[in-house]
């Protein structure tokens, strides 16, 4: 019995002992992920188009691509990526508490989230806005008719916030019920509890073409009511991995801007003389030493992942079973806002 | 005379050895320092993470959310500090009618569970049960599912008297009823969300409560209920003037128990869009990032509902106990 208590006593001192002697987290994320030879990347649990696994666990989708970019330009292999699957409400503690190393999870970037939370955003990979779903009815075409109406949310969204800001601009009053998961939402949707649901639009246009009984009874209402810029963010207090995440996601839209994909981009890195193509795929300028990385790392997320523009459609796109417009996710060049940073 | 019975009745106590005292103020020292470690621990973390801490938004932040519904009248503008009261009093508005059907479904499940009835008797146990081992949140998910689906849409909805039946809710007959391009609504509504949780709650614990008040009963002396037979008591006069009286007092510890747990379990109504403390203070915690200031507000709403009822319970307890003459 003695010995027992001993033993649990001598554990414990070990546990306080190591919790206490853990290094602070400043400037340590591209060597533990190094060290570990896996980037740790905190996804959605499974929303179709940006990150959902496959009967044999294989994820894809849009965020999952960035994870996989990631991990080319770190660590060489787009394939050492440890997926955490985030709900809306863990997916800022899971981050925050070094869980993981990078959330790339349909989050949307602004100011309360990038001031208060010890996190920063490294840019914006898609450009989205909140939206309302109905069940078809005559004479229901705007959200602003949707007075009095049940609305159902997903809970740790910035939706509850935004559509209440909708409901006092234009002197609406909705009742709300707040699930905190995205099959209860739905659920009462389709049955008929709540007239109305609000999210992002893409999600939405996601739900009604994958999940819902028959899609042509339900209407996407025009109103987009809120701005919701989603990217990967980053822990505060270490602005070197911060810098390689930005870059990551610059070089992905860059690639699509210079033409490179996939498939030319051997190609064009042996023979052409361009000089943004040659730095890019690490023949001309070193663009890897101040990043702490080698010159490759650009050419490698073309490579194994594809350019911003490939990953779009193979994930949401025409390539896909979505067939999303691409709207304000097209290149600047093409109207839309992408307008990647100048890789010089 | 009355000081010899109390002498005689309670041996003096032994002196405690100073050994002991002294143990146990070190055991309080280690535990309080092991805490405040924790905390400082905790508090240095997220200074180091550059996340903001402490309890100022509570007050001086607006929560900018809707609440469903309530008691506590909630609106946008207000302070997260009121949004944390509406959803505390959302707890009571599920808990506090839960205890009371329970209490009636148990007391009417006990009794019936010991029925001379084989019929009764069996579909009582039956019962108990079913919803005895079947995990609580299922239970309140399937009600839910159950309501939502099989009962008709807001426009359709079933009318009696001055009530109204759907999807959205149970209209209550005062108060003002309005037609709305989506079905009717008022001003005195039971949401769906409130009735299948406090269905559910109800069912779960009328069940354990009919095994406590089964288990009273048959922990009066067999005798009693004899004496009872042989005054020509009939067997509803013996339950009602004998043995439930006594039985009782044996259930109110093991009830006690079952309040608490009860109005813990209300937190359920998380998951079909109740909006209770637990929801609210979800939704807090999304906003500011507050994550450990939100819980221990969860926690502690919990803790000053269930200490209140404890301590009633145990006022109730002493004056039912019975008293060994």
């Amino acid at each position: 019995m003695m010995k027992l208590a001993h033993k649990i006593l001598n554990a414990s001192v070990l546990a306080v002992a190591l919790s206490a002697a853990m290094p602070a987290m400043a400037g340590q994320v591209l060597d533990g992920v190094k060290q570990r030879d896996q980037l740790v990347c905190g996804v959605h649990t499974g929303r179709a188009g940006f990150a959902q696994a496959d009967g044999a666990g294989k994820w894809s989708g849009l965020d999952v691509d960035f994870c996989r970019a990631v991990a080319a330009a770190v660590l060489g292999d787009a394939d050492k990526v440890k997926y955490v699957p985030t709900s809306g409400q863990t997916r800022i503690t899971a981050l925050q508490s070094g869980e993981i190393d990078l959330l790339a999870r349909n989050t949307t970037f602004n100011f309360t989230r990038d001031t208060s939370l010890g996190l920063m955003w490294a840019g914006i990979n898609f450009y989205d806005g909140q939206a309302f779903i109905v069940k078809k009815r005559p004479n229901l075409t705007s959200a602003k008719q949707l007075d009095k109406a049940t609305i159902c949310i997903d809970a740790g969204t910035s939706t509850e916030r935004n559509l209440q800001d909708f409901a006092r601009n234009n002197s609406l009053t909705f009742k709300t019920v707040v699930f905190d998961n995205a099959e209860a939402s739905k659920q009462a949707f389709i049955s008929g509890r709540c007239h109305a649901y609000t999210g992002d639009y893409t999600a939405l246009a996601i739900l009604r073409a994958t999940d819902l009984p028959n899609p042509a009874d339900f209407d996407l209402l025009p109103e987009i009511i809120s701005k919701e810029p989603v990217g990967p963010a980053v822990r505060r207090g270490d602005e070197e991995w911060f810098t390689i995440v930005r870059w990551v996601l610059q070089a992905m839209q860059g690639a699509e801007e210079l033409g490179l994909t996939q498939e030319n981009i051997d190609e064009l890195a042996g023979k052409s003389d361009d000089i943004a193509i040659k730095r890019f795929t690490g023949n001309g300028d070193d663009i890897g030493k101040s990043l702490g990385l080698d010159k490759k790392w650009a050419y490698r997320i073309v490579k194994q992942v594809g350019n911003y523009g490939e990953s779009f459609s193979r994930n949401l796109g025409d390539k896909s079973p979505l067939k999303l417009e691409r709207g304000l996710n097209r290149l600047y060049t093409d109207g839309g806002l992408v307008y990647p940073l100048p890789l010089q | 005379m009355k000081e010899q019975h109390e002498a005689m009745d309670k041996p003096p106590r032994k002196p405690v050895p100073v050994t002991a005292l002294l143990l146990q103020a070190a055991l309080l020292i280690a535990l309080v320092g092991l805490l405040g470690w924790l905390a400082h621990n905790a508090q240095l973390n997220l200074r180091e993470r550059n996340m903001a801490a402490g309890f100022d938004f509570l007050f001086h932040d607006s929560a900018g959310f809707a609440i469903g519904e309530g008691w506590v009248p909630f609106g946008e503008d207000d302070t997260y500090f009121q949004a944390m009261l509406a959803g505390a009093a959302n707890t009571l508005r599920v808990a506090l009618p839960a205890l009371l059907f329970a209490t009636m479904l148990g007391l009417t499940l006990g009794v019936a569970s010991l029925a001379q009835n084989p019929l009764i008797r069996t579909l009582a146990r039956g019962l108990v049960d079913l919803v005895r081992n079947i995990p609580l949140l299922v239970q309140v998910l399937l009600i839910y599912i159950m309501m939502t689906e099989w009962l008709p849409d807001a426009e359709n909805a079933l009318r009696f008297g001055g009530s109204y039946l759907s999807n959205g809710g149970l209209i209550l007959p005062w108060g003002e009823v309005e037609e709305t391009p989506f079905g009717v609504t008022g001003t005195h509504v039971l949401s769906t969300e409130w009735m299948a949780l406090v269905t559910a709650l109800t069912l779960y614990a009328g069940a354990f409560c009919s095994e406590i008040v089964r288990a009273g009963i048959q922990s009066v002396p067999r005798g009693q209920g004899e004496a009872s037979h042989a005054l020509s008591l009939t067997r509803w006069q013996a339950l009602r003037l004998v043995l439930i009286p006594q039985g009782l007092r044996v259930a109110i510890p093991p009830y006690t128990s079952l309040m608490l747990s009860t109005i813990k379990n209300s937190s359920l109504g998380v998951a079909i869009g109740y909006p209770e403390i637990v929801s609210v203070a979800n939704t807090s915690m999304n906003q500011t990032g507050r994550a450990i200031e939100c819980i221990i507000v969860i926690a502690s709403v919990y803790l000053i509902i269930n200490l209140l009822t404890a301590f009633i319970m145990a006022q109730v307890n002493r004056r039912v106990a019975i008293k060994e003459r």
